[in-house]
């Protein structure tokens, strides 16, 4: 006779007026699949952690977040912001679906020409380009978006060497009424500097201003600081064409539309305006701001977590369970903050990937990390784990797999789902020769035998 | 052991009338308290969920001290 499913035993004192004794069903209902394929499959065969991305989410994310704009505004174009997640794989689906790449590094820069974007489908933004980056960019006929006066200056001495014109935009900062205000990229528009910055281009003849660029903050949670946004880029391309007599041709946004994330803190679920909410408000703005319609500059937009942030899961399995000094239950996981970079400041979902009690509690939720900051949620409620028990986090998709480290532990596999729900590596986990591939042993400290 | 005049239910329904206080139990802590009620040991409670239950003995054990831990912190144990 097979044996019964156990679950540990567990009782809780009730309190008055609580009536629903062991906390809310459906919140805790098991993630058994990720796309049609088991998360037990996944993890049997890729290991656990492992970093699983859904290709038919990114693509539905990127075709609804186009089909926003396109269908309020003539010319749209995304630029796929590199830095949110950097793998080819996945850069590849973006730029099958059109997308060009935004970059903020001659590493992220080497990347997209590698993955076959035309150079002048490259846009090249940061405060650290190098001089052979940027003469690189020249060459390909990239998009230069100027952060600073030294930038500036080095750019033109560049172009007149090379007997080249780069085109260039500049990244404006501004006030929006979202504060802290993002002033420290770019050239001010309150103060002067931003119109100053575009009369030292056009004064240089070494260059040409081709855009406009602002990227006002990530998870932006109004959508009325988009419209002050595209309102001065728009006073700023009008200024230059009557006073500079150059008409820029785009407008870039750049990111920062917020993903369906829990920001830590919040009280309850804030709503985050949709995509369609922002395109809105853009849209309008630039249409009714009076330009003649042949003249309405190209849109360009860089969303890099709304696009992806969703379609990425982190699969991972329970180590142990504990009780800790002041009688709170802690669950400790085998992945950490390394790999999860972004539980700093959401408090991701976790659900739990298979059938569970009835029964949830308060748990600590630890990485495996032997270090004090290693807390994936400071407070969960979860059905009983026991080791072995797997679990799902969702909504990991942007920034974690390009902001983790291997610290304590390594970085696991990434592993695609294709549109036919088939499943591909895309970053195998690390090794330890992988690891150590850079170092180097000084002769007096070798080991003698 | 178990303070004799614990109520408990089906439902893992648990009241102490010494302090008026209530508690849910999942069934596994319902089916312990249960045993403890009739007298059984916690040894034997011990070998009858290892036959019963697709458990490792260590976690069992583990899982068991703990729980009972939380049944005297909440007063439940008359010792
Ligand atoms: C210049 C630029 N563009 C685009 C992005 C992407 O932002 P988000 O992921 O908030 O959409 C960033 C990220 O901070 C950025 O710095």
């Amino acid at each position: 006779m097979s044996k019964l499913k156990y679950e540990r035993p567990l009782i809780k004192k009730m309190h008055a007026g609580m009536m629903n004794k062991f906390g809310s069903q459906d919140e805790n209902t098991p993630v058994t699949h990720i796309d049609g394929v088991s998360v037990k499959s996944l993890i049997d065969t890729y290991g656990s952690p492992v970093f699983v991305l859904s290709e038919q989410k990114i693509r539905q994310n990127y075709k609804s977040a186009v089909r926003a704009f396109t269908t309020r505004y003539p010319k749209v174009q995304f630029a796929w912001s590199y830095k949110t997640h950097y793998n080819n794989a996945v850069c590849n689906i973006f730029h099958q679906e059109g997308s060009w790449a935004e970059v903020v590094s001659g590493f992220e820069y080497k990347k997209a020409l590698g993955n076959g974007v035309p150079g002048s489908n490259i846009i090249f933004n940061g405060p650290d380009k190098h001089i052979d980056e940027m003469q690189l960019a020249i060459e390909n006929d990239s998009l230069l978006h100027i952060d600073h006066f030294e930038e500036l200056y080095l750019l033109i001495d560049l172009c007149a060497r090379l007997d080249k014109k780069a085109r260039v935009a500049i990244r404006v900062n501004m006030d929006t009424g979202v504060y802290p205000m993002w002033d420290r990229f770019g050239f001010n528009y309150e103060n002067g500097q931003a119109w100053q910055a575009l009369t030292k281009i056009i004064e240089s003849g070494k260059l040409h201003l081709v855009g406009l660029h602002a990227h006002i903050g990530t998870y932006m949670l109004s959508t009325a600081a988009y419209g002050v946004a595209a309102t001065k880029l728009c006073d700023l391309a009008t200024k230059c064409k009557a006073e500079l007599h150059t008409a820029v041709k785009y407008i870039d946004l750049g990111g920062g539309f917020p993903s369906a994330n829990t920001l830590k803190g919040a009280i309850g679920q804030v709503p985050t305006p949709s995509v369609d909410e922002f395109a809105e408000v853009i849209t309008s703005t630039i249409l009714n701001y009076g330009f003649n319609t042949e003249e309405l500059p190209l849109l360009i937009l860089e969303s890099g977590r709304v696009m992806i942030d969703d379609a990425g899961y982190l699969l991972g399995t329970v180590l142990a369970n504990k009780k800790l000094s002041d009688g709170r239950k802690a669950t400790i996981m085998d992945f950490g903050v390394n790999i999860m970079f972004t539980s700093f400041w959401y408090d991701h979902k976790i659900s739990p990937a298979q059938e569970v009690s009835h029964f949830n509690e308060d748990t600590v939720m630890y990485g495996p990390l032997c270090m004090n900051i290693d807390i994936v949620r400071e407070t969960v409620n979860l059905p009983l784990l026991n080791r072995g028990d797997h679990v799902v986090v969702h909504k990991v998709g942007a920034y974690n797999m390009t902001q983790w480290m291997q610290f304590i532990a390594m970085r696991p596999n990434i592993v695609l789902i294709d549109t036919n729900n088939h499943t591909h590596i895309i970053r195998k986990a690390e090794t330890l020769d992988y690891l150590q591939e850079l170092e180097l042993m000084p002769d007096h400290l070798k080991r003698k035998n | 052991m178990i303070k004799k005049n614990i109520a408990t239910n089906e439902f893992g329904f648990v009241f102490n009338p010494a302090t008026g206080d209530s508690y849910s139990s999942n069934p596994m802590a319902a089916e312990i308290i249960q045993l403890m009620k009739e007298n059984l040991s916690l040894n034997e409670i011990k070998k009858m969920l290892l036959d019963k239950y697709e458990v490792d003995k260590m976690i069992l054990e583990k899982d068991l001290d703990e729980f009972v831990g939380l049944l005297k912190e909440n007063n439940l144990l008359s010792n």
